[in-house]
């Protein structure tokens, strides 16, 4: 057989039929399911009389909407409120696991997954939401849908898909200190723009990727839909199986030896065809801050505000121009003054384990400055908040000064109560700074946990 | 869904790229467990010069004279010509059922995000591809001529323009297949029953970890 991407062999292995038209019936492995993008799902399936494929497929959970403060208390506002009872109502009626908000397991979709081994490499996984490219980083085929496919998946465990080319971006080379997953892909979001991934598949490769742990390949596929493509991946080695072994989900003992024996298979073979391939040299990357409202619009630590006027491409030139005059800074200054209002640490892109550990090493022992009115910490799930509460994490992160919340989406995308009010500027680890995300008039930096910690000790971005 | 077969409609010009869905509907909008009613709050935050929550009454509320949608002359428009990447961001299906319930069937862009594209052929809204200059040239003309429209056939796969020649474009044939005849997929999909059958009995014996618990 001709050499394969591993995005190949993903596909390969899930085709139902291909049609002559080239679309096929892929079908699907795992579905994740959260309280935003499925009430209307659930809503079409019940009025065509329509009943679940294969329940066991579908894992939900409440994470966009839940409040980060005492659950105790209940979601205030209303309309929030009404759409995770309806994730509930919906889950009860259909029989689906649901992780619900008093259970310890509940978290944001991308972490909980992973975390539970409902993420296996080799699957196919769906989720309606943009992020779901996180969990390619197990060598899965993993992509965000509409509330349409999401019905679709329900009904029929199958969707209707086009195969996309592949790429390959290879990041080769020790990335200096200080210089984190989150940096590698801002780096590259930086160089390939935000529509660079469009239309692709893309698979990261190189020493820098294999070096990282399942955290920061996550972290990486994360955001490889905010260059565009819609599926990120990473092969499998160790590093993904021995992440794996053990966790609830996980093939049972009997099954074990034939999964590894299969997954070790999914990596791209020597001389496979990419339409695209992108190289990063990683020692020359640098901790990056985003300075503008599109994810490209980003520089390192080092730089200065970029200067539209030395920006060749009119169009271009007016939407920096834009984008500065959203965020409030002047051209030239360096990022390193840039003073922030607000501390971010938390989203399916930077809230796991480790980056709660890489922020406590920075925290430690130091006091959030007094310009910053407030630095949250939100750990991705349950378990990561019990996890980080063991190693005392969150000790650190109160004598510092930090809030130290429970799970959820939160400051990410400000549909709870954690939110920025116009004109603050804040230093997040999330994944998309675009105009009002973060709160209405909000100004959002995108960075690294190291990076948000660091703002938030010194009050404005620094060398970490 | 509703079919789509031929449109002509007044064409709004959206001059920025990288249009986000967070931008076409702001957050606080999807809260709302319902399909419809959200063209209200299309581009909520800069239709509008107060800050919008779901449940307020819209028409109270003071519009940003200065965005595009609100001037008199693209009253009524039911087709949007965009710039690049138009589309990106976040999965959320809100985006196109905001855009249809506003009252566009027709989005013209030299590029879309892949998710963006693919919703809106579920819910009737037609995303067409041109080349930077052709769609340039369609900004000129609207520009430049108050009322202008422009005549789009599906089937035909053209778009007839007042003046200067019809240009054609492409459309996947099964999505057009489904838009031309108002199709819910999901009926076409369980037509073929059998196939996700068999391909399941064959995955259980290749990977039967996927089929536990
Ligand atoms: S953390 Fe942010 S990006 Fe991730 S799923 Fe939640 S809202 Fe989306």
């Amino acid at each position: 057989m001709a050499a394969r991407t591993l995005y190949d062999k993903l596909w390969d292995s899930h085709i139902v039929k291909t049609e002559e038209d080239g679309t096929s019936l892929l079908y699907i492995d795992r579905h994740l399911v959260h309280e935003v993008t499925s009430p209307q799902a659930f809503e079409g399936l019940r009025l065509a009389g329509r009943k679940l494929w294969r329940v066991e497929s579908v894992l939900a959970t409440p994470d966009h909407n839940v409040p980060t403060t005492d659950r105790s208390q209940g979601i205030s506002d209303p309309i929030s409120r009404l759409q995770v009872e309806t994730l509930d109502q919906n889950c009860l009626d259909f029989a689906i696991t649901e992780f619900g908000m008093d259970d310890q397991r509940q978290g944001i979709v991308h972490v909980i997954s992973p975390e539970q081994g409902a993420t296996l490499p080799g699957m196919t996984l769906v989720c309606g939401d943009s992020h779901t490219s996180t969990h390619g980083a197990f060598g899965a085929l993993a992509f965000g849908i509409g509330t349409s496919e999401v019905e679709h998946v329900l009904a029929t465990q199958c969707l209707i898909q086009k195969k996309s080319k592949n790429m390959q971006i290879r990041v080769e080379g020790r990335a200096p200190a200080g210089v984190t997953a989150k940096d590698i892909i801002l780096a590259i979001i930086g160089e390939i723009g935000t529509a660079g991934g469009t239309g692709y598949a893309v698979e990261f490769a190189g020493s820098a990727i294999q070096s990282l742990s399942m955290e920061g390949r996550m972290s990486v596929c994360n955001m490889a839909i905010e260059a565009g493509a819609r599926a990120g991946m990473v092969a499998v080695d160790d590093i993904t199986i021995d992440y794996i072994k053990g966790r609830p989900y996980a093939p049972s003992e009997d099954q074990w030896p034939q999964a590894v024996l299969a997954w070790r298979d999914l990596v791209s073979d020597e001389g496979a065809f990419f339409d695209k391939v992108v190289n990063l040299d990683a020692s020359q990357i640098q901790p990056q801050v985003t300075w503008g409202t599109s994810p490209e619009m980003v520089v390192s630590i080092n730089d200065r505000v970029p200067d539209p006027a030395e920006e060749s491409d009119a169009v271009k030139a007016e939407g920096m121009q834009a984008a500065l005059d959203y965020m409030g800074l002047t051209a030239g200054t360096p990022m390193s003054k840039i003073k922030v209002d607000k501390v971010f640490i938390g989203s399916c892109t930077n809230s796991r384990i480790e980056d709660l550990r890489a922020a406590a090493l920075i925290a430690k022992g130091q006091k959030v400055a007094a310009n910053v009115k407030q630095a949250l910490v939100v750990p991705g799930s349950g378990l990561v908040k019990a996890q980080a509460e063991a190693e005392g994490l969150h000790e650190i992160f109160i004598e510092a000064g930090f809030e130290w919340r429970e799970p959820g989406c939160s400051m990410c995308l400000a549909m709870n109560a954690d939110r920025l009010e116009p004109g603050e500027r804040c230093a997040s680890t999330s994944n998309r700074n675009f105009q009002g995300r973060q709160g209405q008039g909000g100004r959002t930096h995108l960075v690294s946990p190291a990076m948000a910690a660091a703002a938030a000790i010194h009050g404005h971005f620094t060398q970490v | 869904m509703q079919a789509f077969t031929t449109l002509k409609g007044i064409v709004a010009p959206m001059d920025r790229s990288n249009v986000d869905t967070d931008a076409i509907i702001p957050k606080q909008f999807l809260k709302s467990i319902k399909r419809s009613g959200f063209g209200p709050n299309l581009f909520d935050e800069w239709r509008y010069l107060d800050h919008g929550e779901p449940g307020m009454d819209n028409s109270q509320r003071q519009l940003n004279p200065d965005f595009v949608l609100n001037q008199a002359r693209y009253q009524g428009a039911s087709i949007l010509v965009a710039r690049k990447n138009f589309g990106c961001g976040s999965s959320r299906e809100h985006a196109p059922w905001a855009l249809e319930d506003y009252g566009f069937r027709a989005i013209i862009a030299p590029s879309f995000a892949d998710i963006f594209f693919n919703n809106c052929f579920k819910n009737g809204i037609l995303p067409i591809v041109l080349d930077e200059t052709v769609v340039e040239e369609i900004f000129q003309a609207v520009f430049a001529h108050e009322g202008y429209e422009l005549e789009i056939d599906l089937q035909a796969q053209t778009i007839t323009r007042p003046v200067g020649s019809n240009i054609g474009f492409e459309v996947d044939s099964f999505r057009k297949y489904c838009l031309l005849n108002g199709l819910d997929d999901i009926g076409l999909t369980l037509q073929k029953v059998d196939d996700i059958r068999a391909y399941e009995s064959r995955r259980k014996v290749e990977a039967p970890w996927l089929f536990g618990a």
